[in-house]
């Protein structure tokens, strides 16, 4: 099998992800909508690839505060999933899944936090076994770690990851509205064999 | 009071007294401030990887690794006017943003990125100063090198002048 950069595969990888992403994010919201007894909308999600240097700016500024939950992925592909949510946005739907309570503090409390993996555990689950049924691939996630802090703290974690690969982000953003709009942000970061399996297990390679 | 300028993430930036350099939510990536005390000529410095030479795929960033980063760095500090013998460094960041025990190689990234710094500032024979590193937290950092103070800030923390 040749060697391919990511740059170079993005296109058709791009592609790929987005319909994954648009599936994923279907399943992830009407587990949401479920769990929250509302209806939620939301838009196409957008697959965008960004430099390393302005990473950031796809969500705002670099030290907007986020609430990001990373997760290991394994079996038949490695890597690791991300989701990331502003903690305004975070706070708004912890409120409304914890029926009510919130905690006042400036950041999370144990039960928000806890609240939070949760949830990230629900929408990164959804996308996975999208991604999973897709391809055909054996693929779950690891248990979930939190972290609050600047956009860009926390984005330098799959960045560095990426940054192995090339000078490249690729990041899916999906919105969804509840009485507020929320944005929530992927990022699937697969090693580079497995990258080839994606694609290959799809019939792109 | 001079610009601030940013530098962003692999990105390196150099400059005169009294302009300063910042760069914003470090996190496992580490920033290295180096200037010149006499011609108050600095540099800093946003980079997310150890080694240049243990990754093989096409890169156009040689600001990515702590290698040819801080090789990168002097000699731009040279060819501003600094003194090479008179360089001397401060750094700050690499921390573990999540902790994920199955994964201990690339959630050490930080450390490995703070120890390969310190290795090549030893290498050229640069003095490291100070250092802020680790823990679990980003920070944003300021770099003045009129009187070489870096500043850091971080959430949850209190501002601190090292």
């Amino acid at each position: 099998m040749a060697e391919i950069s990511l740059e170079q595969m993005t296109d058709t990888y791009a592609d790929v992800l987005k319909e994954i992403g648009n599936i994923g994010a279907g399943n992830a919201m009407t587990a949401l909508s479920q769990m929250l007894n509302c209806k939620i909308d939301m838009q196409v999600p957008q697959v965008k690839l960004l430099d390393l240097s302005n990473v950031a700016t796809i969500v705002g500024s670099e030290e907007q505060l986020m609430v990001g939950v990373f997760l290991g992925v394994e079996g038949d592909i490695s890597g690791s999933i991300m989701f990331l949510i502003e903690l305004k946005s975070a706070k708004v739907l912890l409120k409304k899944i914890m029926m009510g309570y919130e905690s006042g503090l400036p950041m999370l409390d144990e039960m928000e936090a806890s609240a939070m993996q949760e949830v990230s555990n629900i929408i990164t689950g959804a996308y996975l076994n999208s991604l999973s049924s897709l391809t055909n691939l054996v693929i779950y996630p690891t248990p979930p770690s939190l972290s609050i802090d600047m956009a860009a703290a926390i984005l330098s974690v799959p960045a560095i990851e990426f940054g192995v690969l090339g000078d490249k982000i690729l990041m899916i953003q999906s919105q969804f509205y509840d009485e507020v709009e929320i944005d929530g942000y992927f990022v699937l970061i697969p090693d580079v064999d497995s990258y080839k399996k994606i694609l290959s297990s799809l019939g792109m390679m | 009071m001079g610009e601030i300028i940013k530098v962003g993430m692999a990105d390196l930036k150099t400059c005169k007294a009294p302009d300063g350099l910042i760069t914003l939510g470090l996190g496992s990536c580490v920033g290295v401030a180096m200037w010149d005390p006499l011609s108050r000529i600095g540099g800093l410095l946003h980079l997310m990887l150890p080694d240049s030479k243990a990754i093989n795929s096409p890169t156009t960033k040689i600001e990515k690794f702590a290698d040819t980063g801080i090789d990168e760095m002097v000699k731009q500090l040279i060819v501003l006017g600094a003194n090479r013998s008179r360089l001397v460094a401060k750094i700050a960041g690499g921390a573990t943003m999540f902790q994920i025990q199955s994964r201990n190689d690339i959630m050490k990234i930080g450390e490995r990125n703070v120890q390969a710094t310190i290795e090549k500032l030893n290498q050229l024979n640069i003095r490291l100063l100070a250092q802020d590193t680790g823990e679990n937290y980003g920070r944003t950092v300021t770099f003045f090198p009129e009187t070489g103070e870096f500043h850091i800030r971080a959430i949850g923390h209190d501002n601190k002048i090292i």
